[in-house]
Order: structure tokens, then C-alpha cells, then sequence
């Protein structure tokens, strides 16, 4: 199967073979993206945090703030990291992010917004429900 | 039967019988598609625990809350371990495009030890949270706590043993063609693993404190 007389010889290959260059995810960063993508979380991550151990704003406009935060260093991981793009090659992994999305994105909200509702129908007012 | 997918997804299988070299890297483009579609069924499992997670949340059963059990000075350095981690992992894939087994080697061990340090952390969390009685059985809360984060967790341990498992490989047989693959498919679930611990420190951590 390998051949350890041709080192990494199908990366070579497959980095030479022109339109495939930097568009299979995670195989073909370069120092710059993985040290912009870093610096970035850091900052993300940093604000987060730092909203959260000195809080300076409500908290309706925190939760909101740090949600966002997250959202945006997930794609700026996306991006960095795995190196998404909106390439031809790129297409199908990026269809599959966004069905993905999606399936989560009804799986959390829809569980959420329905045990929300339970707990409104169901429990007495001085009861917590569930749920953020 | 033929499927079209266009550029390197295309599962055109004379076309690869036919060419060697271009066979190779198809099929590398494959298996990095199919693991892929892995990680994304992976993170709708990761979707239901965070939504188990969200609707208990505040389901304390008259124990300690978040606000209570969490240390966020802690959680932000699993956080830059793993953040690091991730950075170093990159580090690999760039030594490996330019055939440098030692500096692979060098970074693949930083990374195993970043990725090390952070499990870590969270068994010695997991361990004094038991310790006080804050373990799963205490609340729904801590039950759906230990579950997510438990689930990370476990994914991680199962990329520290890849990782060490890869680095035996380098070891001996080199970075061929099956060895760069599987590293290329270490690099996306390594990846993948920081990018849902964003989810877990804003949901769990964060969201538990605010």
C-alpha cells in the first residue's frame, strides 16, 4: 500500500495536480490560514470570556453576544482550519455542512421551543421549566 | 452505475482502475468525503446531546447550579489546549505536505500531549465534581452535563489513540500514500472536535455561569 521510498508522494502529487489545490478540507492550509484562523479564536474565545467573568451588558444582549461569538468562530474554523471554500470541488462538502445545519439547527431549536411550551401548559407559574 | 459528482468526488471506477497516481488521489478524495459525511452525522449525535443538554438545563433538582460547580478561569485554559491543539495539528499537515517525517513526528507529539493535557483536565473536573456529589445521579442537569461533555470527551481519547496509532505508523513504514491519508482524515476530526467544544464552553460553561 505505501511506499516509504516516495514520501508523502501523493500529496506532492495531489498538491501539483492544479485545480484540486487547496480544496479538499483540512489537507491544504498554509502557515498563514492556521495562524489567522488562530489568532481569530483567540479573540472570539477571549470576548466570550471576558463577557462572562466581568459583565458589562445585560444579559438578554450577553446571551445573544455570546451565542454570535460562537457562530462566528465556528465558521472562522470552518474556514481556517478546515479550509471550506465555495470552490466547485468544494460543493458537496459544503452541501453536507449545510443540510447539517439544518438537521441541528430544527433538532436543538425544535426540542427547545417545544419544552419551553410543555412547561408554560404544563407546570404551575412558580415552577421553572426548562430550558434557556 | 455511474454518479457524477463533480471534480474529486466522482465515484467513476474504470477512471480510477485506469490511472495509477491520479487513481491514488481520487481515491484519497473519496475516503476524505466519506469521513466527511461521517462527521457530519457525528454532529447531529452531537446535536441531540446539546439538545438534551439545552432543555435540562436548569433542571437542578434542588443541587448545585453551574454557577455553582463551574470554574471558568479552568475551562478557559482546556479551552486554548484545545484551541493550541488544533493549531499544532495544522502545523502536521504542512509538514507533511513537504515530506518532513521528523517535523511530523515533533508535531504530531505536541499535539497528542495538548490534546492529553485537555482529557486531563476534564477526568480531574469530572472527579472532583463527583467528589462533592455533583456527580450525573445528583440532577437532570448534571446528568445531561456529564453526557456532553462526557461525549466530547470521549471522542478526543479516541483521537489521542489514532494519533498514537499514526505516529507507530510513521515510524514504520513512513508518510506513504495510506499514512497521508489517514492523517488527512486525523486532521478533519481533530478539527471537528475544537469546533464542537465552541459549542460546549458557550452552551455549558458560559451560558451555566451567565
Amino acid at each position: 500500500m505505501s511506499d516509504p521510498s516516495l514520501p508523502g508522494h501523493s500529496v506532492s502529487e495531489h498538491s501539483a495536480s492544479g485545480p484540486l489545490e487547496g480544496h479538499a478540507p483540512g489537507a491544504h492550509g498554509t502557515l498563514r490560514s492556521y495562524l489567522v484562523g488562530f489568532l481569530l479564536s483567540v479573540v472570539l474565545t477571549g470576548i466570550a470570556f471576558a463577557l462572562v467573568m466581568v459583565p458589562v451588558l445585560p444579559r438578554e444582549a450577553n446571551v445573544a453576544v455570546i451565542f454570535t461569538l460562537a457562530a462566528v468562530q465556528i465558521v472562522v474554523q470552518l474556514v481556517y482550519f478546515l479550509h471550506l471554500d465555495r470552490s466547485l470541488e468544494q460543493r458537496w462538502n459544503v452541501s453536507a455542512v449545510a443540510f447539517t445545519v439544518v438537521v441541528v439547527g430544527i433538532l436543538i431549536g425544535g426540542s427547545v421551543w417545544i419544552m419551553i411550551n410543555i412547561g408554560h401548559q404544563m407546570m404551575p407559574p412558580t415552577m421553572s421549566s426548562g430550558g434557556f | 452505475m455511474r454518479i457524477d459528482l463533480p471534480g474529486a468526488y466522482s465515484l467513476s471506477a474504470p477512471r480510477l482502475a485506469a490511472h495509477g497516481h491520479h487513481g491514488a488521489a481520487e481515491q484519497a478524495d473519496r475516503a476524505l468525503f466519506g469521513f466527511w459525511l461521517y462527521l457530519m452525522s457525528d454532529c447531529v449525535l452531537f446535536g441531540s446531546v446539546f439538545a438534551t443538554f439545552a432543555v435540562l438545563a436548569n433542571n437542578y433538582a434542588g443541587g448545585p447550579t453551574g454557577r455553582d460547580i463551574f470554574n471558568l478561569d479552568y475551562v478557559l485554559v482546556e479551552t486554548f489546549l484545545l484551541l493550541v491543539s488544533s493549531v499544532t495539528y495544522g502545523f502536521v499537515m504542512l509538514a507533511l505536505h513537504r515530506s518532513s517525517r521528523a517535523t511530523v513526528q515533533l508535531w504530531l507529539g505536541v499535539t497528542f500531549l495538548l490534546g492529553l493535557g485537555f482529557i486531563g483536565m476534564e477526568l480531574n473536573e469530572f472527579h472532583h465534581l463527583v467528589a462533592e456529589g455533583a456527580g450525573p445521579q445528583r440532577s437532570a442537569f448534571l446528568s445531561a452535563f456529564f453526557t456532553l461533555v462526557g461525549t466530547h470527551g470521549l471522542h478526543v481519547t479516541s483521537g489521542l489513540v489514532w494519533m498514537a496509532v499514526m505516529m507507530v505508523q510513521i515510524t514504520r513504514r513512513g508518510l506513504g500514500d495510506a499514512v497521508a491519508r489517514r492523517l488527512g482524515l486525523l486532521s478533519l476530526f481533530w478539527h471537528f472536535l475544537d469546533i464542537v467544544w465552541i459549542g460546549v464552553f458557550t452552551l455549558v460553561y458560559l451560558m451555566g455561569v451567565l
